[in-house]
């Protein structure tokens, strides 16, 4: 700008890139697992068995095919809205408590962390199915026996216990970051509790449950384990029908096109929900 | 449902204030009593300031008076009505809290339209009122700045809008001023005052710094370990300080320890084998305390002629040059500290004078030693 500018000498400048190579070990490791198989996948979705389109073609000519895209959706849906009802006030309670009690809530959310997604689900399927735990209690009170093994519920309650985790600490985050001296200021200009929670807690943590959200919906659509185990034939996913094109069909081509329709149509609706999300305020200086 | 409720349709008139009643109000946690029987009468559209050090009970009581803390024994008053028991949601009254506690999501304007929005006033009579409490504060050209956009200070004085927006009759705050710099906090002290002018408001204000309490209450109740020592203007507790704690609080002051000697009418204390005169007369003996302030004092070489007056030999221990005149401190010969300060020009001492801190008898305050409660003055 004048000749006063201090000007990086050139010998800094050369070495100016050295922070960026920290990351260097990651990019790599991205690019080999997730870059290179992604675009196999495209290429082969649009190569087999010939070149065109003739897979996608196939995907949207298919009713099932459809029928099943739209159903990873609104399970997907599903598994999200009960991990916000049920993440919300846990959540909430780990801000709350003491140190020590956070602990304990912390380990409860992590050990799940540390079985394996199989056998987690397995154990959903001692609990939900016909002559099942869940059952038994029922049917010993009296109320009768609930379908719970092989239906959308079954799946969408054994999806949301494997992704709590992944909903409770976003929001834990966020609201631990929340000054309850400011409900405090809300009563004294005359909102009830109820009310100050309404227009002033809630608000405010609401990039946390977008994050958290976000973050479970994503991880739903690609569920496979579980619904697989739990689910019946009117509960299938689209992860599912991929197996099935892939590894009993050898259909690479198809399986390939389905696995691009799932990113794109996940990649729109992030796109339509970004405007919602992006903060509508900066951070408010913390005292 | 509000108490204040029916005042709020004629703002800017005559006083608006409510009195307060605080009666033997105490607060325990456990076993550390927080507050121990506080008893305070605030005048409507009084200015009061809760003075003390922190952990003194001051915030308490206000928090009790908020609504946030509910006492443990004891009766309050606002505006003549009983409010033990009464949510802080419908207490009507305003708070201003050392961290501003500016709603994060909420521009200015409507940070200052929630009382309002949640009191049922809307369209033109709402921005009306928050564009005229802006205006008071001299933020009305901030309304649609979100609160990290603005400076302390500002945040301040929205948050103060906020509090008096809805025409509370009385406002409370907690060490507004607390996080400011120097020069802010002066200016923003004389807004306060011209606010609480202006308003008619009952104000009661906390805070640590004796200066603030000085410059802006009528009255000023001293906090001391959740009992108030002693109530009364500025100038009552500087002259009159009621014990040693409020005397060392308010105001620089040398506190001089010795044995009462009686004789005759008289009242002599004798400090370090002199003796010293004072006006006051001791019923009984028991070991008193001198309370001298430093513009009581004067500073001679050794040896002049002191006009009859006491007479304490010592060292010059520090000598600050503060423009308008200069402090001291002198070492005496007891290993206590006298503090003078002097506006003269002439009297220049330098550290390791040998001095003689004059002063008359009449100008000594007498005190009883905190916690031996046995001396009686009459």
């Amino acid at each position: 700008m004048s000749a006063s500018e201090p000007t990086i000498p050139a010998a800094e400048r050369r070495w100016a890139w050295r922070p960026y190579a920290l990351a260097l070990p990651a990019l790599v490791l991205l690019l080999a697992v997730i870059g290179y198989p992604l675009l196999t996948i495209v290429a082969r979705s649009l190569s087999e068995p010939e070149w065109g389109l003739q897979n996608y073609i196939w995907f949207f000519s298919v009713p099932i095919n459809l029928t099943v895209l739209q159903r990873t959706f609104v399970i997907s849906t599903w598994v999200t809205l009960v991990c916000v009802v049920s993440a919300y006030p846990y959540a909430y309670l780990m801000t709350a408590v003491g140190p020590r009690v956070r602990l304990v809530l912390l380990l409860c959310v992590l050990i799940p962390f540390w079985v394996s997604g199989v056998v987690r689900t397995l154990s959903w399927v001692i609990l939900l199915q016909d002559s099942g735990v869940i059952n038994s209690v029922l049917r010993s009170l009296g109320l009768g026996g609930v379908r719970l093994i092989r239906t959308q519920t079954g799946v969408v309650i054994g999806m949301a216990q494997v992704l709590l985790p992944f909903m409770i600490l976003p929001l834990y985050s966020v609201m631990k970051g929340i000054d309850l001296r400011l409900m405090r200021a809300a009563q004294s200009l005359g909102a009830r509790p109820f009310r100050a929670f309404f227009t002033i807690y809630l608000p405010l943590s609401l990039p946390g449950v977008y994050a958290g959200a976000i973050i479970v919906f994503i991880l739903a659509l690609g569920f496979y384990i579980t619904p697989a185990l739990l689910g019946g034939p009117r509960s299938t996913m689209l992860s599912t029908l991929v197996q099935t094109q892939v590894l009993s069909l050898l259909q690479w081509g198809r399986g390939g096109a389905m696995g691009v329709v799932l990113l794109v149509t996940t990649f729109v609706l992030l796109a339509l929900a970004a405007p919602v999300m992006r903060s509508k305020y900066r951070e408010a200086g913390r005292h | 449902m509000n108490p204040g409720q029916d005042s709020r349709g004629n703002p800017g008139q005559d006083s608006r204030g409510a009195a307060i009643d605080l009666r033997s109000i105490s607060k325990a946690y456990g076993s550390f009593k927080a507050l121990d029987g506080v008893s305070l009468h605030i005048k409507a559209g009084e200015f009061m300031t809760l003075l003390g050090p922190s952990g003194s009970g001051k915030t308490t009581t206000l928090n009790v008076v908020a609504g946030f803390t509910e006492a443990s024994s004891g009766a309050l008053e606002v505006g003549g009505k009983s409010v033990v028991g009464v949510p802080a949601h419908k207490r009507n009254i305003g708070v201003v809290f050392q961290h501003y506690a500016l709603f994060p999501h909420m521009t200015v304007s409507r940070n200052v339209a929630y009382p309002l929005a949640l009191r049922g006033v809307a369209g033109a009579e709402r921005e009306r009122r928050v564009r005229q409490a802006l205006d008071m504060v001299k933020m009305a050209d901030f309304g649609h700045r979100f609160p990290s956009e603005l400076s302390g200070g500002q945040q301040q004085r929205v948050a103060l809008a906020r509090a008096i927006v809805f025409d509370p009759p009385l406002l409370l705050m907690d060490e507004p001023l607390g996080a400011l710099d120097k020069k802010l906090r002066e200016w923003l002290q004389l807004e306060i005052k011209r606010i609480h002018r202006e308003l008619g408001t009952t104000f009661v204000y906390v805070t640590h710094d004796q200066e603030e309490a000085l410059v802006l209450s009528d009255r000023i109740a001293v906090f001391n370990r959740g009992r108030i020592e002693q109530i009364g203007t500025g100038r009552e507790l500087y002259d009159e300080p009621a014990t040693l704690f409020v005397g060392k609080f308010i105001g620089d002051s040398t506190v001089l320890r010795g044995a009462a000697a009686i004789s005759g009418g008289e009242t002599a204390i004798e400090i370090a084998g002199q003796k010293v005169a004072t006006a006051k007369r001791l019923a009984n003996g028991g070991s008193p305390v001198m309370l001298l302030r430093p513009e009581k004092l004067t500073l001679a070489r050794r040896g002049a002629d002191g006009d009859g007056r006491n007479r304490l030999t010592g060292r010059i221990g520090e000598a600050i040059y503060l423009g308008s005149g200069s402090k001291y401190e002198v070492d005496l010969a007891d290993g206590s500290k006298a503090i003078v300060r002097s506006t003269l020009e002439a009297d220049n001492f330098a550290i390791g004078d040998e001095v003689e801190v004059l002063f008359a008898g009449a100008d000594v305050k007498l005190l009883a030693d905190d916690d031996k409660a046995d001396l009686t003055l009459t």
